[in-house]
């Protein structure tokens, strides 16, 4: 096949061989892991540690009572403080966990949803209170309302006041914060949930076409803000379409920018994303198996360009990982970068007919898929017909039965068992995180100004019920220590909350 | 001889939303020619029990992922007593430390899947644990 012809090289439109002409030849994909856990205090240790380990950005993850806006007293929020994440209840635990970390150096990405405005809004206001400037600061805020609707659930209120606030950080951005992405649009975590990569490519872009929708919508220059969207994938475990899942996913967004929004900037049109390796793929049995499987799925991320990359542990189909286990998650990136050659050719799979031609298929596959959502009405209304979580669900007990029958291998559990195992250590989170998490609450509910908090939240509430962007008022109401709890509670209020209809 | 099906309330409690486990297993029991009924997200043990009393159902399984399971399930097989529903069988399924799942037999769970459990197992384990339940009413025994 004519391949000089047909496939334009490396950083040419439609980017299918990568953004960049050189790829890793001028820059390495920033190594980036995941991490939180028990107390801001003890999250900003391990973020310390990474960064003296050689880990050149950080990656927040918070607890579930967060995730869900919940402060670390509530009631729902029993057993679960800091079991999956770091808790950060208000501005002092986010003061603690960036505490000796300069934010104006650092990037800092942050898996935080459906309150990301809220986090966002104490993270500026660390970042201020440090001295850094916030035109100058950068970082990447998850903020993907869809794919929580579509896959990982953790929403809190209803999909059209939530894109609001999405809108609203959009807005933001590009006006205070040019260097930061304030949305990260998320395949991975629908592929968690059991999708196929088609299903993970087609969902996740038809998600980013949505936020460009209301963005537009809005009033702003598709090129004042596309250039800051970012997208986040899944590296799984079937190598080569994992390659052309991202090759397919830059030259469709490329397309889709320049021809249905007619965007002009080419930076509008380079997809940029970071992956991580897929955690339902580890396994509990043989748990060192992981890091083989691991390092596969971090190296099919690479040779299909990604621009950072978190490796899981080998400990984390058991809890979150220890420190070793996540030491030796780096190392396997380091390994990648330095030692295996692979970064010293972009897109060495292009022009392979294998590559090429499953690149060209999920193209197809997603475009379809596309389509059939553009005819519901877009992605909200396809959420609420339940149609992307249908599919997920459909696909993941199709995969689960391959398993149960044998024709989808999975090492060491179907296939290859060892009768003894001997155990692992792992990281346990005690209660002491959340009697110490509660205590620092009643503390600073005694000692912060409660005018201040109040009148804060009435104006964040009467800002609420209007069409304004609701980041200036979240800025005064986090600057007043009201807690992410108060504020999400207003926010419940004005905007109600959302549930959806169990189905199986 | 037909006998009725089995009853079986599929369960997500706590603030986790990862559903995945728990709808394939409320559909493999489903294909196994069960009655499932599925909470969907966040329930508290309250609600749990509460829909285990109204279905009427044999045996409850929960799906567990984030940690939460030493405060959850405790609390579910106390409300289980305290409603005289004992003959109410419980199995556990998710990211429960071998520690755990003994400690959560010793409260009376009726068994704990960890991840990798085939979904063969999990249903004959249903099956025995609805021969053995009355039933979640008193007065069913």
């Amino acid at each position: 096949m004519g391949i000089e012809e047909n496939i334009p090289q490396p950083g040419q439109f439609p980017y299918t061989r990568g953004i960049h002409k050189q790829m890793y030849r001028d820059r390495l994909w920033t190594m980036r892991q995941f991490s939180g856990f028990s107390t801001p205090e003890e999250t900003n240790s391990r973020y310390r540690y990474l960064l003296a380990q050689g880990q050149t950005g950080l990656s927040v993850a918070f607890d579930l009572p967060t995730l869900m806006g919940y402060d670390a007293d509530h009631e729902y929020s029993l057993g679960e403080v800091g079991k999956c994440g770091a808790p950060v209840s208000s501005l002092e635990d986010m003061e603690t966990l960036f505490d000796g970390i300069p934010l104006a150096d650092v990037t800092v990405s942050m898996t935080i949803n459906s309150p990301a405005a809220v986090i966002w809004a104490m993270y500026l206001v660390v970042a201020e209170k440090q001295g850094a400037d916030l035109t100058k600061i950068s970082g990447t805020l998850q903020n993907d309302i869809l794919k929580e609707y579509i896959a990982q659930k953790e929403y809190i209120f209803p999909p059209r006041p939530s894109m609001r606030l999405v809108t609203d950080t959009i807005e933001y951005g590009v006006k205070c914060t040019p260097r930061f992405n304030p949305v990260s649009i998320s395949g991975y975590h629908i592929r968690e949930a059991g999708s196929t990569a088609l299903q993970e490519l087609a969902f996740t872009l038809r998600d980013g076409l949505e936020y460009v929708d209301w963005a537009i919508e809005r009033g702003l220059n598709v090129d004042d803000f596309a250039p800051r969207l970012s997208f986040f994938f899944n590296a799984h475990s079937d190598f080569f379409e994992e390659i052309a899942k991202y090759r397919a996913a830059r030259k469709l967004w490329a397309t889709l920018m320049r021809d249905r929004y007619g965007a002009k900037d080419e930076r509008s049109w380079k997809l940029r994303f970071h992956a991580q390796t897929a955690g339902a793929s580890l396994t509990w049995q043989q748990p060192y198996n992981n890091v083989v499987r691991t390092a596969l799925q971090a190296m099919a991320a690479v040779l299909g360009g990604t621009q950072s990359l978190h490796t899981n542990s080998l400990d984390e189909a058991y809890a979150l990982p220890n420190e070793h286990a996540v030491t030796l998650a780096l190392r396997t990136q380091q390994v990648l970068a330095y030692e295996s050659g692979i970064a010293a050719v972009p897109d060495p799979f292009g022009g392979s007919y294998h590559v090429e031609k499953l690149t060209s298929d999920l193209e197809t596959g997603a475009r379809e898929y596309i389509r059939v959502i553009d005819d519901m009405g877009g992605m909200i209304a396809a959420i609420e017909n339940g149609y992307p979580q249908a599919e997920i669900s459909r696909a993941s007990y199709e995969f689960q039965l391959k398993i149960e029958r044998g024709e989808q291998v999975i090492v060491g559990v179907n296939k290859f068992q060892s009768p003894d195992e001997k155990p692992i250590d792992t990281l346990r989170i005690d209660q002491r995180a959340s009697d110490q998490q509660c205590e620092k609450l009643r503390r600073l509910k005694a000692t912060r100004n409660n005018e201040d908090v109040v009148r804060t939240l009435d104006t964040l509430k009467r800002a609420a019920g209007t069409k304004d962007n609701l980041m200036p008022p979240l800025l005064d109401a986090v600057r007043s220590y009201a807690t992410l709890g108060e504020i999400c509670d207003v926010f419940r209020d004005v905007f109600g909350t959302w549930e959806e209809r169990p189905s199986i | 001889m037909t006998s009725a099906p089995i009853r079986v309330l599929v369960a997500k409690p706590g603030l986790d939303g990862h559903d995945r486990g728990a709808k394939i297993i409320a559909r493999a029991l489903r294909d196994a020619g069960m009655e499932v009924i599925y909470t969907g997200l966040r329930q508290t043990p309250e609600m749990i029990v509460n829909a285990a009393l109204q279905e009427d159902v044999q045996v409850i399984g929960l799906s567990i992922l984030s940690g939460a399971h030493g405060a959850i399930v405790p609390r579910v097989m106390e409300l289980l007593r305290e409603k005289e529903m004992t003959g109410v069988q419980v199995i556990v399924g998710g990211i429960i430390p071998d520690e755990d799942a003994l400690e959560l037999k010793r409260q009376g769970v009726a068994a704990v899947f960890q991840p990798g459990a085939s979904l063969e197992t999990i249903v004959t384990c249903v099956r025995q644990a609805a021969g053995l339940a009355t039933g979640a009413t008193p007065d069913s025994q």
